[in-house]
């Protein structure tokens, strides 16, 4: 069993493997979806491979970071974008 | 071509055509960088692992000495040097021969309700289960086109998914055709029987396609057109997909002729631009064996080593007939051009309807007139789609940088390469 650690995502903490992308801790914490669309739709990843930008949030204070690309490290934080 | 050690080589893109293309340069004696926008090797074949082959692979890179770049996005290349952001930094590569393996996406097709949270591609919810999206005990539907669904519903299914369904868009009649020309390739025609073996208890639907995804905030079921009539089936998770692309755009930021959509080369895998070569996905839609072929082939080739490159020529020929195949098997039905309503959004970043794009005859004037494809992802995703839904050229000679979104730094940084090339 590979060792967990601790990501928060908005406030939420989430327990984690190596590996995990911020995408699914994201999903993992329960929230839904990660961004507002333009007209207000909730949306979630799209394509899985950093190429839609639909799974883009706050991490650690860099804004519209696509989290299907970027894998946690212990105590990230990751905040959606308008939910 | 001339062999030369110390021949400086850049290659974009770590799956499997970038890796092959990087052990081969970097055996002939050459100084490889292996770049990668992804935060691993591997592509997304192997994301997360992938086997035994993949492992060998990765060994074989790693003792080759090329050297690797993660997480490395490539945003402008131009004259010798390639221009990428990491970390939001911008750096600078110089080469003397440069290698495209920047590999396929999948196509997506709108349909009422497609934009809703818990509808994914279909390689897209294999990556996402892959990067630790939980899918156990979740019920998914997986739809869409070509050998991917198959592929992923196996995995879904051995990470604990409950798949309820699986609609593949073309006939059966096509899908059998295909099935007794596999024979000329017993490999494939195995790995294809062993996951109808492991998934023959789920529903295989053919000539069926989504025509709605229905929810309050989050999907809740799908709507398939099947031969026999229309079926809701309840769902956590949707994966959709329509086939691959190739991921051209940095072929054609560079010059490279595009026909009919891929990237065009010579036998030795070179563009149309001299120092550019391309292998894999890019050049044609083909899986695996195709890539790692005409991956060693660019390598080899850039290298100078037309012996060893010419020896693979034979093998790629043979693949090249297996992607025709797969183009003719799943090629997409017209009724699709018909899914996306007035109401239905085709460009997710802007939030562009169907309704809204009508009567522009082209790429250019949707684009300037309604941000259709100005948003994030560049035109990745509506582009294509486009491209299937009105007939339009979303590629030549339209992609300008940055390729990819990158910080002011960056674009400052690769702005100043092209304005001090300009003066020489």
């Amino acid at each position: 069993m590979p060792e967990t650690f601790e990501v928060v995502v908005n406030g939420d903490v989430v327990r984690v493997e190596p590996g995990t992308s911020a995408a699914a801790a994201i999903l993992m914490a329960g929230h839904g979806a990660c961004r507002k669309s333009v007209g207000g739709e909730p949306r979630a990843p799209l394509c899985g491979m950093g190429v839609c930008f639909e799974c883009r949030a706050e991490v650690d204070g860099v804004r519209h970071v696509r989290t299907c690309q970027a894998l946690c490290r212990a105590g990230m934080r990751i905040i959606t974008d308008g939910i | 071509m001339g062999s030369e050690r110390g021949r400086k080589i850049v290659v974009v893109g770590a799956g499997p055509a970038g890796i092959a293309a990087a052990c081969a340069a970097a055996e002939a004696g050459c100084a490889v960088v292996l770049m990668d926008d992804n935060p691993t090797a591997g592509g997304q074949i192997w994301r997360g692992g992938g086997g035994r082959e993949a492992a060998q692979w990765t060994a074989r890179l790693e003792a080759s000495g090329a050297r690797c770049w993660y997480g490395a996005c490539v945003v402008s290349a131009a004259g010798g040097t390639v221009v990428a952001e990491r970390d939001g930094e911008p750096m600078r590569i110089e080469y003397h021969e440069l290698i495209l393996a920047t590999g396929a996406r999948e196509l997506f097709l709108p349909f009422p309700g497609w934009t809703l949270p818990g509808i994914t591609g279909l390689g897209g919810l294999q990556a996402l289960a892959r990067g630790g999206v939980p899918v156990r005990g979740k019920r998914v539907v997986l739809c869409g086109s070509g050998p991917l669904l198959l592929a992923v519903a196996a995995h879904l299914r051995e990470h604990g998914a409950r798949v309820e369904a699986m609609a593949e868009q073309a006939d059966f009649g096509r899908l059998v055709r295909f099935a007794a020309r596999l024979v000329r390739w017993p490999g494939k025609l195995a790995q294809g029987l062993g996951l109808q073996w492991a998934l023959r208890s789920v529903p295989f639907l053919t000539g069926a396609w989504p025509v709605a995804a229905e929810g309050r905030g989050e999907l809740e079921s799908v709507l398939l057109r099947t031969v026999q009539g229309t079926r809701r089936i309840a769902c956590d998770w949707l994966g959709c997909a329509f086939g691959l692309i190739p991921n051209a755009e940095l072929a054609a930021f560079l010059g490279c002729r595009i026909e009919a959509g891929v990237v065009a080369v010579d036998e030795w895998q070179r563009t149309s631009v001299a120092h550019v070569f391309c292998a894999g996905e890019p050049t044609g839609i083909g899986g695996l064996e195709r890539s790692l072929t005409e991956g060693q082939i660019a390598g080899w080739a850039a290298a100078g080593q037309e012996t060893k490159a010419r020896a693979l020529f034979g093998r790629r020929a043979d693949l090249h007939r297996f992607s025709a195949e797969l183009a003719e098997a799943f090629e997409l039905r017209q009724e699709l051009k018909e899914l996306a309503s007035a109401d239905t959004i085709v460009c997710r970043c802007e939030d562009v309807r169907r309704r809204e794009l009508a009567g522009y005859g082209g790429w250019r004037g949707a684009k300037l007139q309604t941000r259709c494809g100005m948003g994030p992802c560049q035109g990745r995703i509506c582009g294509p789609a486009c491209s299937f839904l009105f007939g339009w050229d979303t590629l030549s000679g339209r992609v300008r940088p940055p390729v990819f979104p990158a910080s002011m730094g960056t674009v400052a940084a690769a702005g100043e390469r092209q304005r001090r090339e300009a003066r020489v």
